[in-house]
This record gives structure tokens, C-alpha cells and sequence, in this order.
């Protein structure tokens, strides 16, 4: 057969399932990683993704122009975040307890509101094909690489660049590490925590818009399947490094993709154990980086669970 | 200890009409009050406009509208746990149901069964659960159609279209009826070439997106051009399959709108015709059936209409296996026969009519199904 690939298919598998299943996790671990150098953990991006998912979905078949639901997605995301940025500014207020109510909260209304919208098909995403120069149709298939995938990834960069080197990027660094420290510097702590909060959730919903847009592109109420969660579990796993968040998400994907390419190529025994490998994979990583003696290396001073 | 146990629900009606009888002074009314009408739960896994399982279910309950003296209560998004079980409690006690079809694999046992003891005056009826006279109560019972006949006609279909000699199934979980329909697909591909191979992957859950898509590419990868499925939705699964360029067989309720170009055909439920039974059974005061199977000749199931990529050939052997197996007893699984680890199935002669009860208990894949089982 021509275009047999035979077991190349399980490395090409990986490599393209890293890129089509990763953008979610990206955009939800980035917005997550600056909500929680703040100083707050927003546990209801889960919540956030479903209704992005549901939100950009709708309006796209509305309009007829899926950046009109990107868009829409950001700023119902933001929305989500602004309210437990809001909620948490009251004293005594626990954010993990808000951020699982906002999570029911966003699911439900997705679901509400989402199903006139499961029937009708939406306008995708447009792709770009970077796999053009092989002949192989796998190939072209695994590297037709989504716009957000190429967004989340210059804007790992970016986050990563301004945490070290801008004037906002000290700013949200200081009022997660002590708040009182930023207090003294005359900073509100409450305000720089409200808008990361607010942008942490702009960004999980565009992750929510890849889902329902692109990959797998419709919506229903299975869309997500925990993936905002597993995305907010990355931000630790990647020690609030926007850098090892991209790493992180790129690892979860491939990993994901493992148990169909496997199947595929005759490896059957066993896929439920392939299934797991991501979770696998986390738990030994996290085993081999941890240390008795030392804090979690890089964990703001202000987050509730480090405190 | 379970006799004490009361559960929130009654309790909380004890206390109302409690309330009631202490506010008011009158005697706590009936729960039942719409005696007038004969109430009918159906109870879905997803949801009903899912293009898929559910969607069938539903739009056989629809039918029941048509009907005087039958009133519908339904819910959608029944997990497979203990909360089905609080969906039915709740449904006869608050609705008055007295029959009622909790249509998902996962709610039969111990779920719907817990409930035939606890509710002896109140019918079920399961899809596709193996309701045995011996082992359950006799207010319990299933039905389900012979499906498979409709992935061997899916199967002939895709056997005259594939190039590649190879085709692809994503299937949720092992169970009986997925691995009936697995093989059917890939014998009806038989019946027209037999050096066809079908690759199979499951995913492991009845509504997986995100894997579902994963599992299409990777079958695409590895150069299967027709494919079908069986999980709830099949959305996910016909549109990647189109975007990549591969042809699709639908499953459960016609997908053709979603790829007009690249679906060949499809094996689609027709559940109106059995809720329909049950319903004239029940207005008439006569025992329902317990146990009722049919096929494409007893209107059980029917195929989408045939896709514009379909070629001349494959229509004819399609209507003639159509014919065929309209004539009732139609075995896909007849020997010389072996699984794909090389166990033999079914001697030479050997035959498995579709109606034939062992198939109700399919534990394997068939010789040319690249898969596994567990």
C-alpha cells in the first residue's frame, strides 16, 4: 500500500495529537498560571471552558464567523473571572470553595443555554497547513496546525518574557508573593487580583472556543471531559512557569493520543492502560521533582494551598 | 435495615401532606392526581438531540404524543450511577409513571432492578438488557433490534466503496452489542471482498469528543477510507472522518446532514414503533411484553437513504441484502468461521439466524477484525 506508515504512526500520532488536543490545556494553564501568581487559585476555569465552549459555538453559528465566538468567548470568560475576583475581594472568602461553585455554576448555564445549539453546525477555525512540503497525507494531516495553537504558543513565550522583565509582570509577581509587601508599595492587591483573575478566565474560554471551533469542533455536553480541570493540576505540575505550561499541555495531548495510535497499529491489549498514561506520567514526575526538604520551588507565597 | 430506611423522598412527601393536613384541615390529597392519563418516563444518558442514541430513543417517544391518554415525562443526562435510580423513584412517585423505559445499557443492572423490587405495581422496559424469566422480576423486561443487520448492510456498502481494503470502527466499550455490530460491519465489507480488514479502537466510554477524534485520525493514519461507530454520538466521529476525506456510515439516527457528500449509508433505529406497542398494550389494560426483539423487517431498525457516493454495484448487492434479510432469520455469523485469535465460532453449517439468543452474549472479534476485546 502506498501510503502505509505502519508504526511511524504512533510517533506521528503523538506529534499530532500534542498539537490538536494540547490548545485547551494551554490557554487554560496559561490564564491559570497569572491567576495564581496573584495570589489566587480559580478552580472554576473548568466551568469557564464549558461556557466559553458553549458561548463561541452559539455565536459563531449566529454570525456565521468564528472569531465573533472567539471573542464572545473572552469576554463571557472574563466575565466568569471578574465575578470570583469579585466574590474573593470580600474578607474571609475561600477562592477554592467559590471557584467550585462558579464551576457548577458555568457548566449548568452552559447547558442550559447551549441546547438549541447542539444540532446545527458552527463555521471552524481556519488551520494552517505546515505540513505541505511532505508527501505523505499523514503527515500534512498531523502539522495542519490551528491559528490558537500558534496564538497559546507565542503567548507562553510572551507571558513568560513579561513575568521577568515588565513593570505588570512585578506587579502581579509581588501581590502573590506578599501582599503586604504590595500594600506597602502602594499596589491594591485586591484590584491586580481581580483583573488576573479576569484575564485567567478570558483565556480559559478561548481554550473552551478550540474545543466546540476547532478540535473536535461541535458542542455538546461531553465537550470537555474534565479538561479544565486537568488544566488547572498542569499549572503546578509546571511550577507557574508559562513556559513548562506549554511543555506541560504539549505532553498531555501527545500523551492522550496514545491509546488510539496504538490501537490503530495492532497494539489491543490493554488500551484502558494506555488511556491512563497521561495520569501516569503526571504522578511520576511529580514524584521525581519533589523534594522533602524544600516548599514547591516557585509557588507564590499568597496562594491559599501553600500558605 | 433497608425495610427502615425512608428515603428523602418519601419523607419529604409524608411531611408535606403532613403540612397539608395540619395547615388546611383537609385530608392529605392523593400523589397520584393525574389519574386521567397513563404517564410514560423515558430517561436518557445524554442528550436527546445528540444526533445519535438518545436522539433515536427520543424521537420514538415523540410518537407517543400522537396518542390520546399518554402523557411523556422525560429527563436527559442520567448519569449510569445511583442517580437513575432516584430518577425513576422520582418519576413514579411525583409523576405517577406506571411504565417506564430507562434506555441506557448501564441502567439495567443493579440500577432498574433495584427498582422492580422496590415499585412491584410499576412496569420497566430496558433497551438492550438480556431480561431472563429466571433470574428477574417479571415487571421487568428489554427490548432491542437486530442492528447488527443494519452494519452488515453499512458493511456491503463500505466494502464496494473502500480503496484501501481497509476499514475503521470506533466503538465505545466490549459489550455484546457493540461487538455484533463490529463484526457485522466487517463481514458485510466480507461479502464483497474477502481480503477486506477492519480496524477497530475503542474508546472505552459511550461519549468521549475528544478521543473519539483522536481515534478517527489515528484510523485515517492508518489508511482505513470507510468508517462507522458505535458510540452515543456519532457528530464528532462523521465530521472528522469527513474532514479528512474518509467516507462514513451512520449509526443510531441518520447523520447525513452533517457530511451530504461522504456518508454512503446508515443503520438507524426506528424505536417508534416498539414505544408505539408498548403504549397501545398498556391503554388496553393487557400484559406487556417482556421480552421483544425485531429487525428491519419487524420496523425495529432501517437504513439512512442511500449517499451520492454509493456506486451502481454496491446499490444492487445493498437492495438485494436488504431483500434477503427482510425475509427474516438472516445470519451474519455462520461457519466455517473463526475469531480473529483463531478459535473456531462456528463450524462449517453452523449458522447464527439474527435472532439467534448466544448473539445476545458475543464475547469476540472476527477472523479480519484488527482489535482486541479488553
Amino acid at each position: 500500500m502506498e501510503n502505509d506508515i505502519g508504526l511511524w504512526g504512533v510517533p506521528l500520532a503523538i506529534l499530532g495529537g500534542a498539537i490538536r488536543v494540547s490548545t485547551p490545556f494551554i490557554f487554560v494553564s496559561l490564564g491559570e498560571a497569572v491567576t495564581e501568581r496573584s495570589g489566587r487559585i480559580n478552580l472554576g476555569l473548568e466551568g469557564t471552558l464549558v461556557f466559553g465552549a458553549m458561548a463561541a459555538y452559539a455565536i459563531a453559528v449566529e454570525t456565521g464567523s468564528p472569531w465573533a465566538g472567539v471573542l464572545a468567548a473572552m469576554v463571557a470568560g472574563a466575565g466568569f473571572g471578574l465575578l470570583h475576583g469579585w466574590i474573593c475581594s470580600f474578607p474571609r472568602v475561600n477562592d477554592i470553595a467559590v471557584g467550585i461553585a462558579l464551576m457548577l455554576f458555568g457548566i449548568g448555564i452552559a447547558f442550559f443555554f447551549g441546547k438549541p445549539y447542539i444540532q446545527p453546525s458552527a463555521p471552524n477555525l481556519p488551520a494552517i497547513p505546515l505540513g505541505d512540503w511532505s508527501s505523505l497525507p499523514q503527515v500534512r494531516a498531523a502539522l495542519n496546525v490551528n491559528v490558537l495553537f500558534l496564538l497559546g504558543a507565542v503567548l507562553a513565550v510572551a507571558l513568560w518574557w513579561a513575568f521577568k522583565n515588565t513593570k505588570i509582570g512585578l506587579i502581579v509577581r509581588v501581590v502573590g508573593d506578599s501582599a503586604d509587601s504590595a500594600r506597602a508599595m502602594g499596589l491594591s492587591p485586591t484590584a491586580v487580583r481581580l483583573f488576573a483573575t479576569a484575564f485567567g478566565g478570558a483565556l480559559a474560554a478561548i481554550g473552551g472556543a478550540y474545543l466546540s471551533l476547532y478540535y473536535p469542533g461541535s458542542w455538546n455536553e461531553r465537550i470537555s471531559s474534565g479538561q479544565g480541570l486537568m488544566a488547572v493540576a498542569l499549572v503546578i505540575f509546571a511550577r507557574w512557569n508559562p513556559l513548562g505550561c506549554f511543555a506541560a499541555a504539549m505532553l498531555f495531548g501527545g500523551a492522550g493520543a496514545l491509546g488510539p495510535a496504538l490501537q490503530s497499529v495492532g497494539v489491543t491489549q490493554g488500551y484502558y492502560l494506555f488511556y491512563a498514561a497521561p495520569y501516569i506520567l503526571t504522578l511520576l514526575i511529580m514524584i521525581a521533582t519533589s523534594s522533602p526538604g524544600r516548599q514547591l520551588a516557585g509557588a507564590p507565597g499568597e496562594l491559599s494551598i501553600t500558605k | 435495615m433497608t425495610d427502615l430506611a425512608i428515603s428523602r423522598r418519601s419523607l419529604l412527601k409524608t411531611s408535606a401532606a403532613g403540612a397539608a393536613l395540619g395547615l388546611v384541615g383537609w385530608p392529605a390529597f392523593p400523589t397520584r392526581v393525574r389519574a386521567a392519563a397513563t404517564t410514560i418516563g423515558f430517561i436518557y444518558v445524554g442528550p436527546k438531540d445528540d444526533f445519535g442514541y438518545n436522539q433515536a430513543h427520543a424521537e420514538g417517544a415523540k410518537a407517543l404524543k400522537a396518542l390520546d391518554g399518554i402523557e411523556l415525562v422525560e429527563e436527559e443526562n442520567v448519569p449510569e450511577t445511583v442517580d437513575v435510580q432516584k430518577t425513576m423513584e422520582s418519576m413514579i412517585n411525583l409523576d405517577g409513571a406506571s411504565l417506564l423505559f430507562p434506555t441506557s445499557f448501564g441502567y439495567f443492572d443493579p440500577h432498574m432492578l433495584a427498582m422492580c423490587k422496590k415499585f412491584p405495581d410499576v412496569q420497566f422496559r430496558h433497551c438492550g438488557g438480556l431480561w431472563d424469566k429466571s433470574k428477574h422480576p417479571t415487571n421487568a423486561g428489554s427490548y432491542f433490534g437486530y442492528i447488527a443487520m443494519g452494519q452488515y448492510l453499512n458493511g456491503v456498502v463500505a466494502g464496494h466503496t473502500t480503496k484501501s481494503k481497509k476499514i475503521g470502527f470506533v466503538a465505545a466499550k466490549p459489550i455484546p452489542q457493540v461487538l455484533n455490530n463490529v463484526n457485522a460491519f466487517l463481514l458485510g465489507a466480507r461479502a464483497v471482498d474477502p481480503t477486506i480488514t477492519c480496524q477497530v479502537i475503542f474508546t472505552g466510554e459511550w461519549s468521549l469528543a475528544v478521543k473519539e477524534a483522536e481515534a478517527v485520525n489515528a484510523l485515517v493514519d492508518q489508511g482505513a477510507d470507510v468508517i462507522t461507530c458505535h458510540v452515543d454520538g456519532p457528530k464528532v466521529v462523521v465530521q472528522t472522518a469527513a474532514n479528512r476525506g474518509a467516507f462514513v456510515c451512520g449509526y443510531h439516527a441518520s447523520q447525513a446532514p452533517l457530511a451530504p457528500e461522504k456518508y454512503l449509508t446508515g443503520a438507524e433505529w426506528n424505536w417508534a414503533t416498539v414505544y408505539t406497542m408498548y403504549a397501545k398494550h398498556l391503554l388496553a389494560g393487557e400484559p406487556l411484553p417482556n421480552f421483544t426483539r425485531g429487525g428491519i423487517q419487524d420496523g425495529f431498525v432501517k437504513m439512512s437513504p442511500l449517499g451520492p457516493a454509493v456506486s451502481e454495484p454496491a446499490r444492487k448487492q445493498f437492495e438485494a441484502t436488504l431483500a434477503d434479510i427482510r425475509k427474516g432469520g438472516y445470519a451474519v455469523i455462520k461457519g466455517p468461521l473463526k475469531d480473529n485469535r483463531g478459535k473456531e465460532i462456528a463450524a462449517v453449517g453452523k449458522a447464527f439466524p439474527e435472532t439467534a439468543i448466544e448473539l445476545e452474549s458475543t464475547s469476540f472479534l472476527v477472523e479480519g477484525v484488527q482489535g482486541s476485546t479488553s
